[in-house]
């Protein structure tokens, strides 16, 4: 690997932060006009396809909407948190999506450009502490708001990001224990050697799934916003671009938490069934993979294979996008001890137990002599699962439907809850 | 169309499975999601179907000459329930009468039809057509030369021996 010269990284980096914002952006846009068309798809309506062809200019009519609507600010709000909710809520998703890595190098005549923002060595940490800042935003929006219903949004925003942090945290642990570290980076080369994370940790993507979901207050989550129950929730009095900020957040940690799946579990911007694109660092140069004798095999870079990867990056990322839309469009919102039940009594000991399950399973396969290759890989993927379906079987009986009902005979009686 | 009710029976929460029903209502979306049959009408491209006897803008019919049907006999204005239509009856030499004025202000009037069932001759119609925006309230009050421009098929009449319409 050719190093590029301080000169070169510090405009590679201005032109990519400016690639990725702007991308982001867009990416942000259209999951909205996304949302409301599939939203619409699933109601057996259009929606908006009015704006430009199959309404694709929708976001852009809503943008200028937005700005150009009045602004209104509440008598007795808190003025300067007010200000600040918006600001604080928008920057932590936007700022995560720095550590993804987004495409395979791209060979420039300065030498080889890594596409990703900020390739951190504390990737997946970094993540984890900036993440769930976005809460600052929702909380001192709905407080500062000095609205009942806001404030209330705000509170259970931060409750709910409490509880669900820790089984996001933890349903990373596996991932790190397999990948050895915590540089997404190294996560995607491991996974192009090996098996995509989300066969040998069914589990743990699931559960991180959950989480994800819940993360990103979006529904059968969305206890912040709560339509039925809470006016808006945490946005209630905002208005105008404030609104509009709240919303870009929303959507951006959607994006994010979608690519983030796609790079832990889905093995990144990896092609599948293809070693063109394997560019694992190995002894400070970049190899495709090694031969059967052991040797290693130097990589091909080219602008090509970076754009096929970007394109592999995206229809991953956008698979998961879609099935937040879906899901959102399907479940109904749990009712608010369901979604502390949730996470403290399932999610919370499941990734425990499962934590300790991978554990010990590479423990074992160490003492066996296995530490890489099919076997590890296939053996893990048996376990997670087992476990998997022992999760689903456990959920199946019912119980977070039954959430806080008494147990027994009355509880089997009573009309219940039911998605 | 595809709206229909369906009852659904709860199951028993004990019996009901989380992950299977919402492994359900996914795949119950999903089909909706890729159905191309929706129920909304794309609406200036897809004209709405009118009912046979769905009420209108008016329509006065006219002979072959372009002279107005109407012979200023002054029932539509005294049946007219919204007092809405100003009738001027003149007189020509053949002492055949003809409205010198006819005016139908459409913000007053409340399409009953009463117009077109009591006018002796067919003159007045009410009429299949409700794409009348102005930009003006004036521009609502038409008159006579208006009313003998408008080309929409009118309003069939209740029939007796029908009175469902089928």
């Amino acid at each position: 690997m050719n190093e590029l010269s301080p000169t070169v990284f510090l405009i590679a980096a201005a032109v990519k932060v400016l690639a990725v914002f702007t991308a982001l952006m867009v990416a942000i846009m259209y999951a909205t006009w996304a949302e409301r068309r599939l939203s619409a798809f699933i109601q057996d309506r259009l929606g908006p396809n009015r704006v430009g062809p199959f309404g694709l200019l929708q976001p852009i009519a809503d943008g200028l909407k937005n700005i150009i609507k009045e602004e209104t600010s509440p008598a007795t709000a808190s003025r300067f948190f007010f200000v600040l909710g918006p600001m604080l809520s928008i920057m932590p998703a936007l700022v995560t999506f720095a550590v993804i890595p987004f495409a395979a190098p791209l060979p420039t005549p300065w030498g080889t450009v890594d596409m990703i923002v900020a390739d951190l060595p504390v990737g997946v940490l970094y993540i984890l502490a900036i993440s769930s800042l976005g809460v600052y935003g929702i909380f001192l929006g709905g407080w500062s708001s000095n609205n009942k219903y806001a404030l209330l949004g705000g509170l259970r925003a931060s409750a709910q990001m409490v509880s669900y942090e820790v089984g996001l945290g933890l349903s990373l642990i596996p991932v790190m224990m397999l990948a050895g570290n915590v540089t997404l980076t190294r996560m995607v080369a491991d996974q192009q050697l090996g098996l995509w994370y989300i066969l040998p940790l069914s589990l743990g993507f699931l559960l991180f799934l959950i989480s994800a979901f819940a993360e990103t207050n979006r529904l059968p989550f969305d206890m912040p916003e709560a339509e039925s129950e809470l006016v808006t929730g945490y946005h209630t009095e905002y208005s105008s671009m404030k609104f509009s900020m709240f919303f870009i957040a929303e959507y951006a940690h959607v994006i994010t938490a979608s690519a983030l799946m796609a790079t832990l579990f889905l093995g990144g911007w990896d092609i599948p069934f293809w070693t063109g694109d394997n560019f694992i660092p190995y002894e400070g140069g970049l190899i495709s993979g090694f031969t059967a004798a052991g040797d290693p095999i130097p990589a091909q870079l080219s602008i090509w294979t970076t754009l096929l990867t970007l394109g592999a990056f995206m229809l991953k990322t956008t698979f998961f996008v879609v099935l937040y839309i879906w899901v959102r469009w399907t479940l109904p919102r749990f009712r608010y001890d369901q979604v502390m039940h949730l996470g403290w009594k399932v999610m919370l000991p499941t990734a425990l137990a499962y934590v300790m399950l991978v554990g010990a399973t590479i423990l074992v396969l160490d003492q066996l002599g296995v530490t890489g290759g099919p076997g590890f890989a296939l053996a893990l993927t048996a376990v997670s699962l087992v476990a998997t379906g022992m999760f689903a079987l456990y959920l199946d009986r019912g119980r977070i439907i039954t959430g806080a009902a008494p147990a027994g005979r009355a509880a089997r009686a009573a009309p219940a809850a039911h998605p | 169309m595809a709206i229909s009710v369906k009852v659904i029976r709860r199951p028993e929460a004990a019996r009901s499975s989380y992950l299977r029903a919402a492994l359900k209502g996914m795949s119950l979306t999903f089909r909706h999601m890729v159905n191309p049959r929706k129920v909304t009408r794309s609406y200036p491209e897809e004209p709405t179907e009118l009912h046979p006897r769905w009420r209108g803008t008016h329509r006065m019919e006219v002979h072959a000459d372009g002279r107005p049907k109407c012979v200023a006999c002054g029932l539509c204005p005294t049946v007219c329930p919204a007092n809405c239509i100003r009738l001027v009856g003149g007189e020509d030499d053949q002492g055949n009468r003809y409205p010198i004025v006819y005016e139908i202000d459409e913000f007053r009037c409340i399409f009953c039809g009463m117009c077109q069932e009591v006018c002796p001759v067919e003159a007045i119609h009410v009429g299949q057509h409700f794409e009348n925006a102005e930009y003006t309230r004036e521009r609502f009050v038409y008159d006579l030369d208006r009313l003998m421009e408008q080309e929409h098929p009118v309003t069939a009449l209740w029939d007796p021996s029908d009175p469902a319409s089928e």
